[in-house]
């Protein structure tokens, strides 16, 4: 771990902005170009790049296999389940009107929490592919 | 309340038991999660085709947007049918599961196994069930990479190719779909299929919607292993385990059967589809080629799976014979065989299944002698066996006739004869199990155990099912006609 010491710095300087970006893309979605699906890549792509630069077992212990496999299924069962509550509260399936007392305020809730559920589950399958290739030689 | 939902729940029950399958990590919850979410596909699947039947189509607007701009559920006969049929095989191929995966598929892998079955079915309804040519394509891509999933999920080594070579073909089918749906949009601006038939007409000498149709039939031709298309088939069904098989044979390829039907009748019109771009004349020789072709390479498997598979491509040949005639009884015929198929092949690669599990193998050398030995499972295979050739009192008996029936009524007496001698071919690869299994001794240490009631069950439901729509064809034959009568009339 000695080598490499401008690429680790660098790595440790851009990881947090990296991140930082990819809450950006995700909650900017509803305004400006974005939303859960790049926000997921760019998060797994902070995550990557810190398994490329301080190794893969380094990463696991950040980021735990399970874990990363309860945020897979965490994700769809959040977009899905809106869609379930909004059944309940009398709408069509993933009408975000009823979510709340004005269905402007409702729609933008709605939006907001299936894209979250978009984005845990897009980064986490980023991460989950990246660790099964990574991890290939060991298994 | 909850009545209105039903078309959103069909979807949602599945795709929603996936993730919940994968928190709670346990096969057994995992098992007991996937069965009660197929059980109440099929109850809702039933309920659904109950109300089309008394009062016609269904229609559902996801997120409360309308159609054509949003994304809609429609329902007619055609469709409803096919829901029945992907739910009622996976509620039967579920309980089946409990032995064999743990039997067939490695313990940390099991839950998995679920997962992936859950979403498989999901895309499956949701292929089925959508009016929205897009979300189609987005739903056969959740079915298409759960079931590359399940496949490489077998034992044997080879399935991870089987596996990689189904990826690459299916692959190849979705991205002509694709590109085909993309020329329709760009040409009408829609995606809605009841949209875009209506939109169609105007534009339909343009050089861009018959290459829309082509790439659309040659995409989903793949998808549903039409001849010379089906390579990708018979080792995926080989190297699956045995539950996968059945589930896929039974499933998978019917619901590619209903994309094309879906888009030759309802979304480009019998008139585009036949008249102008005389389609019978691609797909009459190609199913034909398929029965032919499929059933002679059958008879000379020594692998039972492998056997069964090519029989699969000669009986989509069936299908689409049917289809391909555009009258109403063939495509009644092509409905119906859809139906009776799904029958057959779930019963027998479930046999093989209990066969699989006693002995390890199904190479046809190492069951000789095992039909009394096996009685209920080779039983099952007979019986299912004679569903296949077509015998009177069996399902096959019933799509042949109406095939034949079919041909007689285009004027084509010669495609009569040639469906009663395909059917020969079939009494040849069938008797070639029947004789090693009960006229040769059996080695002495061959299994001496029936498979578990667990196993049998499943299958003899199935095979029950084969010699009950056999005999009382009121239900099926009047749903596939009405479904038939749908499509010819343009589906309004």
């Amino acid at each position: 771990m000695k080598h490499h010491l401008v690429l680790r710095v660098v790595a440790k300087l851009l990881i947090p902005l990296i991140l930082l970006f990819a809450l950006y893309v995700q909650f900017h979605g509803d305004y400006g170009p974005g939303g859960g699906f790049q926000a997921g890549v760019i998060f797994g792509a902070g995550f990557i790049l810190y398994a490329l630069v301080f190794g893969v077992d380094t990463a696991t212990a950040v980021a735990r296999p399970p874990v990363v496999r309860v945020c897979v299924a965490l994700g769809l069962l959040l977009f899905s389940g809106v869609g379930v509550v909004s059944l309940l509260l009398g709408g069509r399936y993933l009408d975000y009107s009823v979510l709340a007392d004005d269905p402007v305020r409702g729609q933008h809730l709605g939006i907001l929490l299936i894209e979250l559920g978009v984005g845990i589950t897009v980064a986490a399958v980023m991460v989950t592919i990246f660790f099964a290739f990574a991890g290939r030689e060991r298994a | 309340m909850i009545a209105q939902h039903l078309p959103a729940l069909q979807v949602v029950v599945p795709l929603l038991s996936a993730p919940l399958c994968l928190l709670l990590n346990r096969a057994r919850v995992a098992w007991l999660l996937s069965t009660a979410a197929s059980w109440v596909a099929l109850v809702i699947a039933v309920l659904l085709l109950q109300q089309v039947l008394a009062t016609g189509t269904l229609s559902y607007e996801l997120g409360g947007w309308a159609a054509p701009w949003g994304i809609e559920y429609r329902l007619d006969p055609v469709n409803a049918f096919v829901l029945v049929i992907v739910a009622g095989i996976g509620s039967v191929v579920m309980p089946f599961a409990a032995t064999s995966v743990v039997h067939e598929i490695a313990a940390e892998h099991r839950v998995l196994f679920y997962t992936t079955y859950l979403l498989c079915l999901a895309g499956l309804l949701g292929i089925a069930i959508t009016g929205d040519a897009f979300n189609l394509f987005v739903f056969l891509e959740i079915s298409s990479l759960s079931s590359y999933i399940m496949i490489s999920l077998g034992r044997d080594r080879r399935a991870l190719t089987a596996s990689y070579q189904y990826l690459i073909m299916g692959t190849i089918g979705a991205t002509f779909i694709l590109i085909g749906v993309g020329l329709l949009y760009m040409m009408t601006g829609t995606l809605n299929m009841l949209d875009l038939a209506q939109r169609i007409p105007s534009v339909a000498d343009t050089r861009t919607v018959r290459v829309a149709l082509a790439f659309l039939t040659v995409g989903i031709s793949i998808k549903l292993a039409l001849f010379p298309l089906h390579l990708w088939l018979p080792n995926a069904y080989v190297y699956a385990p045995s539950v996968v098989t059945a589930f896929l044979a039974a499933t998978a390829t019917k619901v590619a059967v209903y994309m094309l039907l879906r888009f030759l009748f309802t979304v480009f019109g019998a008139e585009l589809s036949f008249e102008a771009m005389v389609m019978h004349l691609v797909l009459l020789p190609l199913a034909l080629l398929a029965v032919f072709s499929a059933s002679v390479v059958a008879i000379y498997q020594d692998n039972l799976k492998r056997m069964l598979a090519y029989s699969s491509v000669a009986q989509i040949g069936y299908i689409i014979l049917g289809i391909s005639f555009a009258s109403v009884t063939g495509v009644t015929a092509g409905i119906l065989h859809l139906f009776n198929h799904a029958l057959m092949k779930g019963a027998l690669f479930l046999a093989l299944g209990c066969v699989f599990y006693r002995l390890g193998s199904v190479q046809l050398r190492d069951i000789a002698g095992l039909g009394r030995r096996m009685p209920w499972t080779f039983a099952a295979i007979v019986i299912g066996g004679l569903s296949l050739i077509g015998v009177p009192l069996t399902v096959g008996f019933i799509s042949k006739w109406y095939l034949v029936l079919a041909a007689l009524e285009g004027g084509l007496w010669w495609v009569a004869v040639l469906v009663l001698l395909g059917s020969l071919l079939a009494v040849a690869y069938i008797w070639r199990v029947v004789e090693v299994a009960f006229f040769q001794p059996a080695p002495r240490n061959a299994p001496s155990q029936e498979a578990p009631l667990t196993l049998l069950l499943p299958t003899w439901a199935l095979i029950g099912a084969n010699v009950y729509f056999g005999i009382n064809t009121e239900l099926t034959v009047g749903v596939a006609h009405r479904a038939a009568e749908w499509l010819i009339g343009g589906g309004g």
